[in-house]
């Protein structure tokens, strides 16, 4: 180990690399909202140019600047990242509750429905989703927040049927307490880490498969500079050697989906009793 | 499964059929200016489109249960030729990745446990982390203009070469045809199996027989060959079978990137241009495929598991 590592305990790390990757979310977001429109407007002097530090990731076949595009596609992809998770992340916790709480049949159904959608490949529902909202970002939206629960239920429901079996449950229920108030004070404060992470470990795939429908031409409309259209325009230019066009949207959607993947998991360590401050 | 079969062919219908594309001018394409409105019906009708969903649902399953999965509109043939003539090509590919990375992702894992917490094991994982948020299509278009672009060592595309007759194409044009595609999914696809792989065996390593084993002198490819591998080969064969679902999701990206005229893009193109045979064919295929892999997945567990094995028997 580095000496500087071992300075800092487990958690103090998580904590500082969640800061870190927090910041930089905020820096791709901000840049892509507040960088003016005027860049991204087909310029046709600076056609195909490869990078420079006037435009470093270069410039398309219509001279627009592909910093900017890059940018304003990765907080359109991130947009649609939190819509989309947020919403799984809901009917997750919904099923799970319900399931652990409801008793046999429940039970059934919600496992029943969880291999529903796991039997099929992700990738095919969510196109046959896109094809039934006609494309778009409500497609997109439903589409990846109707695909990506089934594995964060089963973990909430697993969760909940614990607690419910807890003893301090237990006693609670004998001394009266209504199952609102278990529901409120025991179980929902013990599951909640649980969803905060499940959240956020969802959220990198999320923005992949946006990326991947919307790079299969069938997600947002090829108006918006999300960072599938950007790669699916690309193929057309490849063969005429315009690297820069698919090489550096694709990096930058790497590192933001990776950054998230950290964040899950430095915020699981950060939220782990059971991890103690070595 | 079979409930799970019927429900899958009834919502994916359902929700085919509430699309907003209208199937009759998917068909029809540019010219809908000159088709007239009993034009439009006689092709409806001939379509059976005018029916209640109901009716069509049924017309569609009952045929369905006698084999006939209807006919595409944009290949013009039955849909199960369509399926079965992409399959091939889809297969190849398909079998060629998942031995490749099951392969190359078992090696991995097998090494970064072995030489644990040395700079080997540590980039092994980290590219392993890079891997699973890495984009299929965007490791294609780079293995793309590296290899074929910039190296000009593959054809950029397709899976055979442009305008030579079906009967010229030979063997090695196919083979040339298949490596990067191949290679784009095999990349993509060891990072799951070398993480659990190494996961696994550093637990089989930390195990008391291990120690044991040490302490009679044993050591390096033998003790892993008699103690370790034993334990770690079953539950990666699982994980590969058990993945077929993502190695369909990563086919239909990879053939999108590299024009090759497989099972996922022949999904692609339906879904683009409202071809609705050919989607709700593949829908069910893309199911049956992934329960297959499943259902190995757990007899393998039950073959070759010695524990399993004598369970049963008892």
């Amino acid at each position: 180990m580095m000496p500087t590592l071992t300075l800092l305990n487990k958690k103090q790390r998580a904590l500082i690399v969640t800061i870190l990757a927090i910041v930089f979310l905020m820096i791709v977001i901000v840049i892509g909202v507040v960088l003016d429109k005027e860049s991204v407007s087909t310029n046709l002097e600076h056609r195909n140019a490869s990078p420079t530090f006037e435009h470093p990731f270069g410039t398309d076949w219509l001279g627009r600047d592909m910093f900017s595009r890059t940018f304003i596609g990765l907080s359109l992809s991130i947009g649609v990242g939190l819509i989309g998770a947020l919403g799984s992340t809901l009917i997750a916790t919904i099923l799970g509750v319900i399931s652990a709480t409801m008793g046999k049949t429940a039970d059934r159904i919600v496992s029943w429905l969880i291999d529903l959608f796991l039997s099929v490949p992700h990738l095919v529902t969510l196109i046959l989703i896109a094809f039934t909202f006609g494309g778009g970002f409500k497609g997109i939206v439903i589409g990846i927040a109707l695909t990506h629960w089934p594995s964060l239920a089963r973990i909430i429901r697993a969760e909940v049927m614990q607690i419910r079996s807890a003893e301090f449950v237990q006693v609670s229920k004998k001394m009266g307490k209504s199952s609102w108030w278990i529901a409120t004070k025991h179980i929902f404060p013990h599951i909640l880490p649980q969803i905060l992470v499940g959240f956020m470990l969802l959220f990198p795939h999320a923005i992949l498969h946006e990326a991947a429908v919307t790079f299969l031409g069938l997600g947002l409309s090829p108006h918006e500079p999300a960072i599938g259209i950007i790669l699916s325009e690309s193929m057309k230019y490849l063969s005429a050697g315009m690297w820069w066009l698919a090489f550096f949207p694709g990096l930058c959607l790497l590192f933001i989906v990776r950054t998230f993947d950290m964040l899950g998991e430095n915020i699981r360590i950060l939220m782990d009793a059971n991890i103690d401050y070595k | 499964m079979a409930t799970l079969l019927v429900a899958i062919c009834f919502i994916s219908f359902l929700l085919i059929k509430n699309s907003p594309i209208d199937p009759i001018q998917a068909y029809i394409g540019a010219d809908m200016l000159n088709v007239g409105s009993e034009q439009r019906e006689k092709i409806a009708e001939y379509w059976g489109l005018n029916e209640p969903i109901m009716v069509q649902f049924f017309n569609w399953g009952s045929t369905l249960l006698a084999g006939d999965m209807g006919t595409s509109m944009i290949y013009r043939q039955p849909v199960s030729e369509v399926i079965g003539e992409r399959f091939v090509h889809s297969v190849v590919l398909m079998l060629t990745a998942w031995i490749l990375s099951g392969v190359i992702g078992f090696t991995m894992g097998v090494v970064a446990a072995m030489k644990r917490d040395t700079w080997i094991d540590r980039s092994i994982k980290w590219y392993c982390y890079m891997l699973a948020s890495t984009p299929t299509f965007w490791m294609g278009l780079l293995v793309l203009s590296v290899f074929a672009v910039w190296l000009g060592w593959f054809p950029i595309g397709l899976g055979v070469p442009a305008g030579v007759l079906a009967e010229d194409v030979t063997m090695v044009d196919q083979l040339k045809h298949l490596i990067l595609p191949a290679m784009t999914l095999s990349i993509v696809g060891v990072g799951n199996v070398a993480l659990h792989t190494r996961q696994k065996l550093i637990d089989v390593l930390d195990s008391e027989y291990m120690l044991f084993a040490r302490a009679r002198g044993e050591r390096g490819f033998i003790l892993f060959w008699r103690h370790g591998l034993r334990n770690i080969v079953i539950p990666a064969l699982t994980l590969q079978f058990a993945a077929f679902s993502e190695l369909f999701g990563g086919v239909v990206l990879t053939e999108q990137v590299f024009s090759y005229p497989g099972l996922g893009q022949a999904t692609v193109e339906a879904g683009l241009r409202g071809d609705v045979p050919l989607l709700l064919g593949l829908v069910l295929f893309s199911t049956m495929f992934v329960f297959v892999g499943n259902l190995i997945a757990d007899l393998i567990y039950r073959l070759l598991d010695p524990r399993m094995r004598e369970g049963r028997s008892k």
